[in-house]
């Protein structure tokens, strides 16, 4: 496998006018082509920070972070953040819209995945009319439609209720299998991350560092939903659980 | 459109019930009072001379019209009211787009801004008069002054308040600034935008009518004052009749336009 993405003592201190606040203190990790990689930690750890980071949206302070032969990240924040003055088409492609002029081969490939995972009658609709798995399904085809490699999915979920992030959990996960992405997962959630990953990065508390790294391998790898039944699932989950509250 | 249930067709007449309850209780209340205000200046119970009456109004509006002077000063009145209008709206929002886009500039000139828009503008007239002439200029002037700095302000305010996520998500693909503005911070805004327009037209036609009663010798408002002045009251209550009909058909344009 390839290895697209590294990260090395990567470290970070926000500056505000009250204080200064020690989020990140020596993150490392790199990620393999076609990996979906999760990360738990303790609330207010520095998970957003890492994937906020890496997508430019802040600086960091040091630390290094290469991405290789030109690898493309996209960031699905955890709220849909849907324009509501926009159709869900047009919302799809604003991300295209920033790098130039529209090409109609980009904007046949949104409406084609809007299609496939179920938006097919609600291209030229707006976002009020969706509901909130269908919101998530459309923040998620927005991140795609700029073709990134890498996804990094913030909380994808947490907004819904429990049925549907399980059901939303299974759609976000086989839309990344199928369209062979790579994908960063930050969530609280250890069942979540389990279940959907083929690594688990375990955060400490604030000051960030990686506590240790888990290789998740089912008896038989299937969707999420059908993972959580595999023997091996309450297994990593005991231990990530201990990992975390000690 | 038949497909509707029974309950939603009733739910529907419902509505429509209501807003017909309501312009016909509108209705009334005008009538009444035109009504009592004609009964009591026919039979005596208020002086015309002093407070005119609906009849005397309705006359002396068409008298104005026959002889070419209302449409002449309607037409002055209009046009100013347009100018700064429009004037006051590009300025206000391009104003607070630089304020937006540029937070030094925001913080150096907000104090400035703040007291600009608290000062008494008539309290200007005078000097206005001196540096300007006693002309249009000074008219539509005086009206600029009294709505651009809200204007800003509210604008402003609108662009700073969007909401966060928008801005991140957006930020997320690699927006510039200019971007973000085009993209999110403007289309949030429209509705907010378009109330402050509501405030800015009133604001203006307020502008227009105290320059006019200070300096000009056209428009609706210099006719108010020359009627107080010859003491023609049936004159000055009809501008005013006037302008309340300027005021609800402005209101009433900007309302169409925005939908
Ligand atoms: N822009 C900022 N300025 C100052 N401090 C910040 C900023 N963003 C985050 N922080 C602080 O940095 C720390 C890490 O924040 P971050 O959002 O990365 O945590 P998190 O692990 O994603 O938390 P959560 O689980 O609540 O989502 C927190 O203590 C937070 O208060
Ligand atoms: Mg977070």
């Amino acid at each position: 496998m390839k290895k697209i993405l590294d990260v090395s003592k990567l470290k970070k201190i926000y500056h505000t006018n009250k204080e200064e606040i020690f989020a990140l203190k020596d993150i490392n990790f790199d990620v393999f082509q076609g990996e979906f990689i999760s990360i738990v930690g303790p609330s207010g750890c520095g998970k957003s920070t890492i994937l906020s980071i890496l997508c430019n949206l802040i600086d960091k302070s040091s630390g290094n972070i290469s991405l290789y032969n030109g690898n493309k990240i996209a960031y699905m924040l955890q709220n849909d953040s849907l324009l509501p003055f926009m159709n869900v088409l047009d919302n799809c492609l604003i991300g295209l819209k920033i790098k130039g002029p529209i090409k109609n081969s980009d904007k046949e490939y949104v409406i084609n995945l809007l299609k496939k995972y179920g938006l097919a009658d609600f291209i030229y609709k707006y976002p009020d009319s969706l509901s909130g798995g269908m919101r998530q399904r459309c923040a998620l085809i927005r991140t795609l439609a700029i073709k990134p490699d890498i996804l990094l999915l913030d909380e994808a979920m947490s907004a819904l209720d429990y049925q549907s992030r399980l059901k939303i959990g299974e759609d976000i996960y086989k839309i990344i299998k199928n369209e062979k992405k790579t994908a960063i997962m930050v969530t609280h959630d250890i069942g979540e991350a389990i279940s959907m990953s083929d690594r688990v990065i375990v955060l400490s508390k604030r000051p960030a560092i990686v506590k240790n790294i888990y290789d998740i391998k089912f008896e038989n790898l299937s969707t999420p939903i059908n993972n959580r039944k595999d023997i091996c699932f309450s297994k990593y989950f005991d231990t990530i659980w201990r990992d975390l509250n000690e | 459109m038949n497909d509707y249930s029974y309950e939603h067709i009733n739910y529907l007449k419902k509505i429509k019930w209501n807003n017909f309850f309501v312009l016909i209780t509108r209705l009334f209340i005008i009538i009444l009072f035109l009504s009592l205000w004609e009964l009591f200046a026919r039979t005596g119970f208020i002086n015309t001379f002093l407070y005119s009456s609906p009849s005397i109004i309705i006359k002396t509006l068409y008298r104005l019209s026959i002889t070419g002077e209302l449409l002449k000063h309607l037409n002055i009145t209009l046009f100013e009211l347009t100018i700064s209008f429009f004037l006051s709206t590009i300025l206000g929002i391009t104003i607070a787009t630089i304020f937006w886009s540029c937070n030094f500039i925001h913080k150096v000139f907000d104090p400035y801004i703040t007291v600009l828009n608290s000062l008494p503008k008539v309290a200007l007239g005078p000097l206005i008069i001196i540096w300007f002439g006693a002309s249009t200029n000074s008219i539509i002037f005086m009206s600029l002054l009294i709505s651009v700095f809200i204007t800003i302000i509210n604008v402003y305010h609108g662009f700073n308040s969007t909401n966060e996520n928008y801005i991140t998500m957006i930020k997320s693909f690699g927006a510039t600034k200019w971007q973000v503005f085009r993209y999110v911070v403007f289309p949030s805004n429209i509705n907010n935008i378009i109330s402050t327009l509501k405030i800015n037209i009133s604001m203006n036609l307020i502008g227009i009518i105290m320059g006019e009663l200070l300096v000009s010798k056209k428009g609706i408002g210099y006719l108010i004052m020359y009627g107080s002045q010859v003491f023609n009251i049936d004159l000055v209550i009809t501008c005013i009749f006037i302008l309340g009909i300027i005021s609800y058909i402005m209101y009433y344009l900007i309302n169409k336009i925005s939908r």
